[in-house]
């Protein structure tokens, strides 16, 4: 039996399929963030922060 | 510099926990006389005394403290509060010997059955969730309670947030363990893996759990260090993951509110899967998130180098967060679990190799330019051993998720040899490393009282494990190919009795590691005690240099 379409099946199918590439954007926008050549000195002192501390 | 002279009152935290345990020693009282089993009545009455000794204690330490709490900042420099850490550090040593005594002795039941002595005490099904709960959630938690106040407070360099809510944490959080301890020596398990405690032992660690997120919380919100460290996203992780776990699991209804007994919201299928569920995120939030923590910050500070690669450090945690929370299902391999559900667990968890050995690398690599350190310091050893450890059991369980791997695998000792090669060698090495490397800080303490006597535990314990380990693997290895040997004619060509037979000397050995891990502690526990009692102090800086205000 084919399920009946309704607002509340297609915000619910949307919602469980849409998640996936969500996910990978966010991801994908992380490596960016996280190889970003701007960044790469902040990073190098954060790397060091155990060794500044009083 | 003098204090203004302040009348000394009761904080709002002091009156407010007093007035609540009261109440709390009240209820405890009459949930004792009405309870309906023995079990609930000894439990309400020992919360009605820890209530009642909290409410001294509050009212004590009032009495004893100065007008002014303790400034946050002293000269310039944070005032970090140690005495939570330091009560949770002696915890850890105390639940680890416990937890691994536990072990040694259901270990020897199973190699000697008499040993159980017909009490129904010390049956194997009442002392396992004692060892698994000791050894995880007593020492393993106190551990990153321990180590997550300190790790966030030098981080962000302020102090702890909070007056009596990190002490609430720490002795709120042991209680939980001693009332799921007693609870389990009494018969009283709702008999979900790793989450056996009843619905009141339930509620309770809630309540902790939730100070616990809030204290970690404030002292990141009032961060003087403008960058959030690593190590505090793992911990973050950690505990946030761990309350919805908690949350998830155990939703239960008892059958009174003066009774020990509860049935658990979900049914059939849909519990197994929230175990699971629950039950791998255990491993990879408590087990791993938290304690890669500890590898972030413990290791570059006792090696002295910066973390290898900060940017793979990143990309390390966000791809644990993103792939962990759907590994559970290979624990429901050729079960009623739906078939896609059991492969996507499954491709989950190999894609889990990535950032674990990302994680492991990082570890590792931060060493380069100081390999030489593993000669001389037995604690670096130590830590470094532990993630080597940990990149072993993160190959090993992707491999055991493949369904092929898991039907030969699954419901042998095998399993029991990777979560211990985890435990033993990953979490049990990190968390020694971290406490010889915490106690002499957080006790001001010069160094340990004797390195010779690391280095006695780790070659005594990494002996055990090595014995315990590659026991378990041809144990359980032998056992599958045992259960699946068919005759000629189609019968199965061992009886169960056989291959039960067959792993007796296996079992020998796998308690004689067992008793080696145990050792190793008891050396451990020593040298802490006497780094303690007769350690010299480390000189600090003279306050009386300061400039005159």
């Amino acid at each position: 039996m084919k399920a009946i379409l309704t607002a509340h099946n297609l915000a619910s199918e949307l919602v469980t399929t849409i998640w996936t590439p969500v996910f990978v954007a966010i991801f994908l926008a992380i490596i960016a963030y996280a190889f970003w050549p701007r960044n790469k000195a902040a990073f190098d002192e954060a790397a060091r922060l155990p060794l500044r501390e009083e | 510099m003098s204090q203004p002279s302040i009348s000394k009152s009761m904080t709002i935290g002091e009156s407010g926990l007093a007035v609540v345990f009261a109440a709390t020693a009240f209820l405890c009282v009459i949930a004792s006389a009405k309870a309906l089993d023995a079990p609930f009545a000894f439990h309400a009455a020992l919360s009605a005394a820890a209530s009642v000794a909290a409410v001294f204690c509050i009212i004590n330490r009032y009495f004893e403290r100065p007008a002014a709490l303790p400034p946050a900042e002293i000269n310039g420099r944070p005032n970090y509060n140690m005495g939570p850490i330091k009560f949770s550090s002696f915890m850890a040593m105390f639940w680890g010997i416990a937890g691994f005594l536990v072990g040694l002795i259901i270990a020897s039941q199973l190699a000697w059955p008499a040993l159980n002595f017909d009490l129904p005490w010390i049956q194997f099904g009442r002392l396992r969730p004692l060892h698994t709960s000791a050894v995880i959630f007593a020492f393993g938690g106190n551990v990153l309670i321990a180590t997550s106040f300190y790790v966030v407070q030098k981080s962000c360099r302020v102090r702890l947030a909070g007056d009596l809510a990190p002490w609430f944490v720490v002795i709120g959080y042991n209680f939980f363990i001693l009332v799921a301890g007693t609870g389990y020596l009494l018969g009283v398990t709702q008999s979900k893996e790793y989450a056996e405690p009843e619905w009141y032992a339930d509620l309770w660690l809630t309540i902790v759990w939730v100070v616990y997120l809030l204290v970690f919380l404030v002292t990141v919100i009032k961060r003087k260090e403008p960058h959030i460290f690593v190590a505090n996203w793992f911990y973050l992780a950690f505990i946030v993951t761990i309350a919805v776990l908690h949350l998830g699991n155990n939703p239960a209804l008892p059958v009174s509110v003066f009774g020990s007994k509860s049935y658990v919201a979900w049914g059939g299928i849909q519990d197994a899967m929230f175990q699971w569920w629950y039950g791998h995120n255990a491993v990879g939030f408590f087990l791993t998130a938290g304690f890669l923590a500890i590898m972030y910050y413990f290791i570059p500070k006792r090696a002295d180098r910066p973390i290898y690669s900060y940017r793979l450090s990143i990309i390390h945690f966000w791809a644990l967060i993103f792939l962990y929370i759907w590994a559970g299902p290979h624990h429901l391999h050729y079960t009623a679990l739906p078939d896609w559900t059991q492969t996507l667990g499954m491709t989950f968890s190999i894609m889990l190799w990535m950032p674990s050995w990302g994680g492991m690398i990082n570890g590792l690599m931060t060493l380069s330019g100081a390999w030489d350190k593993l000669r001389t310091d037995p604690v670096l050893r130590m830590l470094v051993v532990s993630v080597a450890f940990y990149g072993m059991s993160t190959f090993e369980g992707p491999m055991m998720s493949i369904k092929v791997v898991n039907s030969l695998s699954h419901y042998t000792d095998w399993t029991i040899g990777h979560v211990h090669s985890g435990a033993l060698g990953w979490v049990g090495f990190v968390s020694f490393g971290a406490l010889y490397c915490l106690v002499p800080w957080a006790w001001n303490r010069k160094g340990l009282y004797s390195l010779k006597l690391v280095n006695w535990h780790f070659w005594v314990a990494t002996l055990g494990i090595v014995l315990y380990i590659s026991a378990m693997w041809v144990s359980g290895i032998l056992q599958g190919l045992m259960w699946r040997a068919y005759t000629s004619l189609g019968f199965l060509e061992y009886s169960f009795i056989e291959t039960v037979e067959a792993m007796h000397p296996f079992y020998i050995i796998r308690a004689a590691g067992g008793g080696l891990f145990l050792i190793g502690s008891l050396i451990m526990a020593y040298n802490l005690w006497m780094t303690v009692r007769v350690g010299e102090a480390e000189v600090q800086m003279p306050v009386a240099l300061q400039p005159a205000e």
